[in-house]
């Protein structure tokens, strides 16, 4: 049934993160704000039916971004453009920077939040499968204080995490890339800023010769939560960083996947096209580390 | 129901609002400001955009109470003076950019910000002005001519419009 | 037409004059439905079927009712005594001599205005709720209870003409709703002895139009007499007041429909709908202001689709590759209703032959009833299909032949010195069906030219392209039957101000119609362009009209105008030949100021003329032939103008990711004379921009249980300004013989190539020895599965 306007709640707007965690305690069927750009649509198609929303938009506290101890961490309320546009994560992790250019459109990242993306999870978002392939650490705060989640088992389903009803994401985590790390952010959509079909984040890091000593995969849109993918990852590890190898890995990542099906594209088309982004994720991100930046095409 | 403050076009009006009320129909149907459209409140269309501290967001995407603090701006803020329009709704006219007109208002606001941006650095880059339009869906013009439109208005382009000559001065 | 009357010379026509519409749509004071004030009024929202097809088995509006609020609550059962069914009397019109002649069948289907015992499709109306705000009209909505009873959904528009198909209109034997058929010469003796021939099933998805501004409806009522002032986003204002009269069984006069700003119409606000009729309910019964703002997924779903038909199309041409024989059986899919006649189906019939000769032709189109949402037309209305199907089919035809495509066309197009051409087919409007004029091979030319073709072969036989893609280069021709009758009124009116009044019946939306309508008025009395004011969209302002629909308006409406206008500069230089002593034929009107040719300076100013025949005005002065200067004419054209084009593009196509990239849209229009080439190049490329639109991105799809799949702007994909191409844009102008001005229509044009165009470039791109496009949208998806299935079959 369609509906653009949303059901009854109450609103509150917290001053502090205490209150907020105190505001969803009281409350089962409380909700948290920040942006708001995936959770309105929700809201305005009596989709999500929240009894209590707890704005956590004004907690300027938590609008930052910083880098310690080797990692970059991204408060509750920073928008998606604030972050893109940081020189922290410009200089450190312009990654991140690649995948939020490619959510939804500027004006959407005005006041979406690379938190609120991630709390929110879907599954062919962009920010899961950085936070994944990075092993981000998700940091919470809840009735029994402060928890933190991995990437690696926050993801548990379409819509679905691991943080409880209780809780409200902090900020996260992204451990910064050893040095001499290269990365690629890859995408296919129907049209420009559209979820994707599938998309891929790949980090690369060879030693001086162009053999690889550690590679990360993730892909997203191919399955209910973003994947990595492990077996393609061993496969690389130790071997010269060519474009044969990146063939195989892509080969080994579509053995390993079962995508679904839907009005958009078939199960075919995410499996072949998956394969296709690691093979150039992977070549991209060769590109961008020492040795791959000095080697001939 | 919370009685909240917008700052709206300069201007703080003071309004009773039920908690789930969007910010474009407090807009529209509290303030009377009809130029902010409304056309798909799911965050696609662009038509409902609006600045919010001089960035464009989606006001079908914001809860009116979650606007209070913020200074918005809407279509009907832009133009200098009855008898003159912004640059950007110049370059609009002067290129045929709109047909039916109803997405408008909203491209307006968005090329608005770039062209705030613009006034310090000069022009900007193709690839940004292509990436805003993008967040606009117009149904009539194909995008050809608006897409023409801002490239001037932002210094990207600098010959006239395709038609302008002939009219320019009308 | 070279024996057009003087006219004031303001050449005006012909000149890209800028809108005068800009100035309040950008300062954000358009005047939308949604925008209008109308205090205290209510909101209405609908209860709709979530089922494709179902008996309803109990409807309990007691909660509903009973929320704060919530001012009234409607089924059918609450409304059926004081209404009648809904039915297009003007769209289900068919002329005798079609009658007569061909036979059709058309099978009236009055619709229930809310759902009657059961439901046939996702989206139909089945509650009318009104309340204080749409927040609490949804609230109730919620509180609604329907009991549905499942029944098997019908789809397919083949499976529904299967013979053991259910019928889905109850009281109805089957699903065939319409069927129509053409036939010239011997086919199946062409057929043998035809060198070749191509037999192909080309499928055209359906399509929503999608307009930015959605369907509403706002009404006010003046308590004296109950009449009914109705504020709708609609085509057709004059239609639209005749349908509720009759629907709600009112005195017409006491019905006032008016079109504000429209934002976007394409077809789809070109008909009436339930809801057009049960707001003026609700107001009528209610005795209060009423407003229905539809919503996005409401118009996605519940206003009407369009473009989907399958066509069985054999062509055949002899050794010389001389077309022989057209063959096409195309079913299309009605939807839940058919409401519109004739419209689509015929439109199919009679231009799927295109711009070519064809001695040979054997035509039928289908029309079925199913359980998906109505079709009725949409920027086209039923070429885009044809063209799809027969310009695919040339392709094939060409490929067989092993010439290229373009040369085939070349070998077939009817000559310009062949013009008026007869296609020996009768039109939906009775007559021969005839194009009055046009260039065809010129158009051909251009746009092979545009495409430069012998580059993108030679880069294609030297594998001149980035790794992973393929090249392509694709065509398509049209004609299309403008400016369709039976008729449109326009008046011109001086006022003793000074300004210049023009009324007609035909509505904007988007078409600048403020603007052209002042050219043409302005450049055939003479008078400065800003003294025009229009009033249209408005059956207060104007007694009789039909409204904007099928590339009309500037055919009828602009015609209309122009006379009125011309009758008017008869009246102002009679008038100022008795007053100035001067013979008519000496006297000319510039800038407003009628003089005599040789005496400039002893002008009149046609508002002091205007004065004159107002004497409770201006004391002492003397009636003359009437109190005020105004005619009203209404312009019946002909038969319909043939407006032409081709169209072409250049794509690159991932064959790893299957994204297709137009990297040029070639377009060569004929539209007959141009009155704003800025308004018209606007008008082309809208609609092309629409056609890429279905080619690449756009489909409403159903599932097999009926269930609509793309029912928010996340998978109803209306292209960005990022996926549109680079455009070359090139007229050339063959004026219609058939009106004053010369004019064709041309709002429609820009949408009909594209699908055909993108669909034979892909596959001239892909190789067409090894895929087969057959229908769209060439989503990312489909083409990589078109690429597989070319790779298993080689292996």
């Amino acid at each position: 049934m369609a509906a653009v306007k949303p059901a009854p709640f109450t609103y509150r707007r917290a001053a502090t993160l205490g209150e907020a965690v105190d505001l969803l305690a009281a409350d089962p069927d409380a909700k948290v704000i920040a942006g708001g750009q995936s959770l309105v649509p929700m809201l305005n198609m009596r989709l999500a039916r929240p009894g209590t929303l707890v704005d956590i938009g004004a907690l300027s506290a938590l609008d930052y971004v910083d880098v310690v101890a080797g990692r970059l961490e991204v408060g509750a309320t920073a928008t998606q453009a604030d972050v893109a546009a940081h020189p922290l994560v410009r200089a450190h992790l312009p990654v991140l920077a690649a995948a939020i250019a490619r959510i939804g459109h500027s004006q959407i990242r005005n006041r979406g939040t690379v938190c609120g993306s991630i709390a929110h999870h879907d599954p062919s978002a962009e920010l899961p499968a950085v936070a994944l392939a990075l092993d981000a650490e998700i940091l919470a705060f809840g009735p029994r204080g402060p928890v933190s989640y991995a990437a690696a088992s926050f993801f548990t389903g379409t819509f679905d995490t691991a943080l409880a009803a209780d809780e409200i994401v902090t900020a996260v985590q992204f451990p910064l890339p050893a040095p001499a790390t290269g990365w690629a952010f890859a995408e296919v959509a129907r049209r420009s800023g559209d979820f994707a079909l599938v998309g891929c984040v790949a980090l690369l890091r060879t030693d001086a010769a162009g053999t690889v000593e550690e590679a990360r995969l993730a892909l997203f849109g191919v399955a209910s939560t973003p994947v990595r993918l492990p077996e393609a990852e061993d496969l690389l590890t130790g071997r010269p960083a060519t474009a044969e190898a990146f063939e195989e890995a892509a080969r080994v990542a579509a053995e390993h996947l079962d995508p679904g099906s839907d009005s958009h594209a078939s199960a075919d088309y995410r499996r072949e096209v998956a394969a296709h982004l690691v093979a150039t994720t992977l070549a991209d991100a060769f590109a961008r580390t020492p040795a791959g930046s000095t080697a001939d095409a | 129901m919370p009685e909240i403050t917008l700052h709206v076009n300069g201007r703080e009006h003071r309004l009773d609002v039920p908690d789930r009320m969007l910010l474009t129909d407090a807009l529209r149907d509290r303030l009377g400001l009809t130029g902010t459209h409304v056309g798909c409140e799911h965050g696609v269309c662009g038509a409902c955009t609006v600045l919010m501290d001089d960035r464009p967001v989606r006001a079908c995407l914001t809860l009116a109470v979650q606007a209070e603090g913020r200074r918005i701006r809407t279509v009907e803020s832009v133009a200098p003076s009855e008898d003159a329009l912004h640059p950007v709704q110049q370059a609009m006219r002067d290129c045929h950019g709109l047909q039916c007109g109803f997405c408008t208002p909203g491209i307006v606001m968005s090329l608005v910000a770039l062209h705030e941006r613009a006034e310090g650095a000069g022009t900007v880059a193709e690839e940004e002005i292509d990436e805003t339009l993008s967040g606009h869906l117009c149904r009539c013009t194909g995008y050809r001519n608006i897409t023409a439109a801002a490239r001037r208005a932002l210094g990207a382009d600098t010959a006239p419009c395709e038609h302008a000559p002939e009219g320019a001065d009308r | 037409m070279s024996a057009a009357p003087a006219t004031g010379g303001t050449g005006l026509i012909g000149t890209s004059v800028l809108r005068k519409e800009d100035d309040a749509l950008l300062r954000g004071r358009g005047r939308f439905l949604a925008d209008l004030r109308l205090p205290g009024a209510l909101e209405i929202a609908f209860v709709r079927s979530p089922h494709a097809h179902a008996e309803i088995t109990r409807i309990d509006c007691a909660a509903a009712r009973a929320l704060p609020g919530v001012v009234a609550v409607y089924s059918w059962d609450d409304i059926r005594d004081t209404v009648s069914a809904l039915f297009l009397e003007a769209e289900m019109r068919i002329p005798d001599q079609v009658r007569e002649a061909i036979k059709p069948l058309s099978r009236l289907q009055p619709v229930p205005l809310l759902a009657d015992g059961r439901v046939t499709c996702v989206g139909q109306a089945v509650v009318m709720v009104v309340a204080e705000d749409r927040y609490l009209a949804e609230d109730a909505v919620e509180l609604v209870e329907v009991g549905y009873a499942p029944l098997p959904a019908l789809v397919d528009p083949l499976d529904a003409l299967a013979p053991d198909a259910p019928a889905v209109v109850p009281g109805t034997e089957d699903n065939l709703a319409i069927s129509v058929e053409g036939r010239v010469g011997d086919v199946d003796a062409a057929l043998a002895e035809a060198a070749f021939v191509v037999t192909e099933r080309y499928r055209s998805h359906r399509y929503v139009a999608s307009p930015m501004e959605t369907r509403g409806v706002a009404v006010t009522l003046d308590p004296r007499d109950r009449s009914l002032t109705v504020f709708a986003s609609t085509q057709t204002p004059h239609r639209l007041r005749e349908v509720i009269a009759g629907t709600l069984r009112v005195d017409p006069d006491h019905v006032r429909v008016t079109a504000p700003d429209i934002g976007g119409g394409f077809g789809q606000k070109g008909v009436q709908y339930v809801e057009d009729v049960l707001v003026p309910y609700a107001a009528h019964r209610l005795g209060r202001a009423v407003r229905w703002i539809e919503d996005r997924t409401e118009n996605l779903t519940s206003s009407s689709h369009a473009r989907e038909q399958v066509h069985d199309i054999t062509l055949a041409a002899d050794a010389d590759g001389r077309l022989l024989a057209l063959r096409d059986d195309a079913v299309l899919n009605l939807g839940n209703a058919n409401l519109t006649g004739l419209v689509v189906p015929y439109n199919t019939l009679t231009h799927v032959i295109g711009p070519y000769v064809i001695p040979a032709l054997d035509l039928r189109v289908r029309g079925a009833v199913t359980t998906t949402m109505m079709a009725t037309p949409y920027r086209g209305a039923g070429r885009p299909e044809a063209v799809f199907a027969m310009e695919r089919a040339m392709d094939r035809l060409a490929r067989k032949m092993g010439i290229e495509p373009h040369e085939l066309r070349a070998r077939n197009l009817v000559r310009p010195e062949n013009m008026p051409h007869r296609t020996g087919l009768m039109y939906r409007d009775g007559t021969t069906q005839t194009y009055d004029s046009g260039n065809f091979p010129e158009l051909l030319r251009r746009v092979v030219g545009h495409l430069k073709i012998d580059e993108i072969r030679e880069r294609q036989r030297t594998g001149d392209v980035a790794p992973g893609k393929r090249l392509g280069v694709g065509l398509a021709l049209y004609i299309e039957g403008t400016g369709l009758g039976p008729f449109e009124s326009g008046s011109v009116t001086v006022l003793p101000t000074g300004r210049i009044r023009v009324a007609t019946g035909a509505s904007s939306q988007g078409q600048a119609h403020q603007t052209v309508f002042a050219q043409v008025a302005a450049d055939a009395l003479g008078v400065p362009i800003d003294r025009i004011d229009l009033r249209e969209g408005d059956t207060g302002v104007i007694g009789h009209g039909v409204g904007t629909i099928a590339s009309r308006s500037m055919v009828t409406a602009g015609n209309a105008i122009h006379l009125a206008a011309l009758a008017v500069r008869e009246q102002v230089l009679a008038d100022a030949s008795g007053l100035l002593g001067t013979a008519p034929e000496d006297l000319e009107i510039v800038d407003g100021i009628v003089r005599p040719v040789d005496e400039p300076e002893a002008g009149i100013d046609v508002a002091v003329l205007a004065a004159r025949r107002a004497p409770l005005l201006v004391p002492g002065t003397s009636t003359g032939p009437g109190a005020v200067i105004s005619e009203t004419t209404f312009f019946k054209p002909p038969t319909v103008t043939v407006a032409s084009a081709a169209h072409g593009a250049i794509v690159e196509v991932d064959e790893r990711t299957g994204k297709t990239e137009i990297l040029s849209y070639a377009i060569v229009h004929d539209c007959g004379r141009v009155v704003n080439p800025m308004v018209a190049d606007g008008q082309v490329t809208g609609g092309v921009m629409q056609g890429i639109g279905g080619a690449l991105y756009e489909e409403m799809e159903y599932g097999p249980d009926g269930q609509p799949r793309s029912v928010t702007y996340m998978d109803y994909l209306v292209p960005t300004a990022a996926e549109a191409p680079p455009y070359v844009l090139d007229h050339i102008e063959t004026r219609s013989t058939l009106n004053p001005l010369g004019v064709k229509g041309l709002g429609e044009g820009g949408a009909i190539a594209p699908p055909a165009v993108i669909a034979n470039a892909v596959e001239d791109a892909l190789g067409p020895d090894h895929v087969h496009i057959t229908r769209g949208p060439l989503t990312p998806s489909r083409v990589k599965d078109l690429l597989r299935a070319a790779s298993s079959a080689r292996h």
